[in-house]
Formats: C-alpha cells, structure tokens, sequence
C-alpha cells in the first residue's frame, strides 16, 4: 500500500510540472521559470517541443494522470490485494521512463539545452518507475483473518 | 487511508497555486531593448558588421530584420554557400544592417540582443542562434528569457549582456541603421546593395546563392583593371 500511495504523490507532482509546462506551450503567462541558467526557452521553442501535434508536456500530463488515477483506484480495499495493478503502474511507469529517457537524449545531444523543469519530470519519473519495481517484489497484503485460533469446542 | 486522501487533496491544492502564481508572474516584461525607436538617435559611426576581407572587389549590403522568416532562410540556407564561394575566396565582402520592420514585434530587440552580443565579439554567433532558432518568431512570446539561452549558447558573458540589454544601449544604432535603409529605399528584408547599387529588382524570389556568384563574377569581370 506504502509503495501505491508514494506512486500517487510523485504522478500528482509530476502532473503540476507537465501541466505548467503544457499551459506555458499553449501560451499561458509569459516567460518561462527557469532559474539563471536558463535552457527551458531553448527547448521548448525547438522543433522537437512538439511530438505527433501535441506539446510534449501534453502527453506528460496525460501521463501522470493516468499513473495518478490508476494508483488511487488501485489503493481502494478491493483493488488492494490484486496484483495486476502493480503489473500496471510497472507499464505506465516503464512508458514514462522511456519517453523521458528519448527527451532527455534530445535534450543533451540534440538541442543541446536542457530545462531544469523537464529534468525535474525526469528524476520524478524516475523514481515513480523505481517505486512501482518494488512494488512488485513486496508480498500483497493480507485482507483475510489468517490464522485465527480454534474456537474452543464444547466442553467435553 | 483517509488521511493519505487528505494530504493528497491539500498536496493537489498548494501545487495548483503554485502553477497559477507562476504562470500569472511568468509575464516578465522585456527590458529597454524592446522599446520602439529612440527618440533621439545619435550616429556612433558604426555601419555593420562585415564578414569577408576589407580587400574584397565586391561589397554586398544586406538589409535584414530577425523576426523575417524569409530572412531566416536566406541565412540558413544561403549564406553557408555564399560564405564559401565568395566571401572564403576573397571575392566578397558582407555587411549587414539592420531593419527592423514595424510589422514585427521583436525584431528590434533581437537586433539589440546580436548587437549586445557584438559587443563581445559575438555577433555573428548569436546571428546563427537567432536565425536557426527560428521558432521563436513564430510563437509571438515574449523571447528574453530565450535570447539569454541564445546568448549563452553563442559564448556571450551574460551579466554584461544583461546589462546591455536592460539599458538599451544600441537602441539609437539599431534605429540609424532603419533610417539609413529609408533613405536608401529599402522596401522590404532582405534587401541587398552590391557596391552601392541595389540589386534584385525586378526577382519575384528570394536570390539564391547561384545568384549572387554570377552577380559577382560579373562585378569582377567587368571591374576597370588598374
């Protein structure tokens, strides 16, 4: 349960930074927050800031919601001693991971700029796919009574 | 469980803000660089910079403005070329002046960012950084905070680039430069001059690099022999 709950904080972070970087694409405020060093611009103006139509951060958004949706319905008592949802969040996170580890490559070699808010979405991504690995390796919880102790029979 | 929903709604609740705070402060203005035209300009005797020998037969001027997608194309597609075959060899020597046309937004103050570049030696780096990197002038957002990554990518010292910038330093120079290119009946970017006289009249396309070889064969072939 600890490893659901700590996957449904991480995708709620990184749905707040995919969903800043997504309004700023659609042209929401001004500048980008970047810190002095800067690079965000540079990468969110490039030609590689936009995959199949959509801003990238698009699909980040729709990224983390998902993982965010699928780890609270699976954290629900039902949905708690199922497996399969562990097996899921280990898909959306290896997805996510993998997306990321090609903006990233664009990024360093590319562009040759990086952005300290797509790093950030990295390192949570990262840690959210980490998590969800554990998760599967650590024994489902119990909802049965166990081994209750025999109720004492009649007195002989 | 119920305190895990809470913490994720108050969690959901302060991110929400923080997103909203940062999107409605993200609008930072653009420094002086991005105001119109001095009120006043001054002619500091500066006329460009140049790439090519001073020695060369043949001067083309090049009237440009950073925000003109044409411009951009001619930049990246053209001079490559044009560098090689006439101004490597000496045949050639460019100078560009800038235009800035009251149709685009920031196009003079990506005019005073190559020239706060310029001013460290780094014009023509930060030239290729604007030029390449067109998409900016497609998004109609404010590009300062792009401009210093350009400027850093082109090897320019940042603190004093910022400092230029804010102050505006090369507003009067940028603006002399468009005066200069009414007088001389500049009608659009890029216009060209070679040795004075202004060239592709009558061309209903962008010059290519083949284009400006042949004009500048012929300027040789025909030039008085001493």
């Amino acid at each position: 349960m600890r490893h659901r709950q700590a996957i449904a904080i991480l995708a709620l972070v990184g749905l707040f930074v995919a969903l800043y970087l997504w309004l700023h694409a659609l042209g929401f405020g001004g500048a980008i927050k970047c810190g002095a060093s800067g690079g965000c611009e540079t990468v969110q103006t490039s030609q590689w800031a936009v995959f199949l139509g959509f801003p990238v951060a698009f699909y980040g958004v729709v990224g983390y919601l998902a993982v965010l949706i699928v780890a609270l319905v699976s954290l629900s008592p039902a949905a708690l001693i199922e497996r399969k949802w562990n097996v899921m969040l280990v898909v959306l996170g290896t997805a996510g991971v993998a997306f990321t580890a090609y903006l990233t490559y664009l990024e360093l070699f590319v562009i040759h700029a990086i952005c300290r808010w797509c790093v950030g979405s990295a390192v949570i991504i990262t840690l959210l796919w980490i998590v969800s690995m554990l998760s599967l390796r650590s024994p489902a919880p119990r909802t049965d009574p166990g081994v209750s102790p025999p109720r004492p029979g009649p007195p002989a | 469980m119920n305190r895990f929903y809470v913490m994720v709604g108050v969690l959901a609740a302060v991110l929400g803000i923080g997103v909203f705070a940062m999107l409605r402060t993200g609008g930072g203005t653009a420094p002086a660089a991005a105001a119109g035209a001095p009120p006043t300009v001054v002619d500091d005797s500066f006329r460009g910079y140049t790439l090519g020998q001073a020695s060369a037969p043949v001067e083309v001027v090049e009237y440009l403005d950073f925000e003109c997608p044409v411009c951009a194309t001619f930049a990246t597609i053209q001079m490559p070329t044009i560098t090689d075959q006439l101004i490597n060899t000496g045949k050639a020597r460019w100078r560009f002046r800038d235009y800035p046309l009251p149709i685009h937004k920031y196009s003079r103050f990506a005019a005073h960012a190559a020239q706060c570049a310029g001013a460290q030696g780094k014009y023509f780096q930060m030239q290729d950084q604007l030029f390449s990197h067109h998409q900016w002038a497609q998004t109609g957002k404010d590009p300062s905070s792009l401009f210093r990554d350009f400027a850093q990518a082109a090897g320019v010292d940042l603190k004093t680039y910022d400092a230029c910038m804010e102050a505006g330093r090369y507003a009067s120079r940028i603006e002399y430069s468009r005066q200069e290119g009414d007088q001389r009946l500049v009608d659009g970017t890029p216009t060209f001059y070679a040795n004075g006289t202004k060239l592709f009249n009558g061309l209903r396309r962008l010059p290519n690099s083949d284009d400006f070889k042949t004009l500048v064969d012929s300027i040789i072939a025909h030039r008085p022999r001493h």
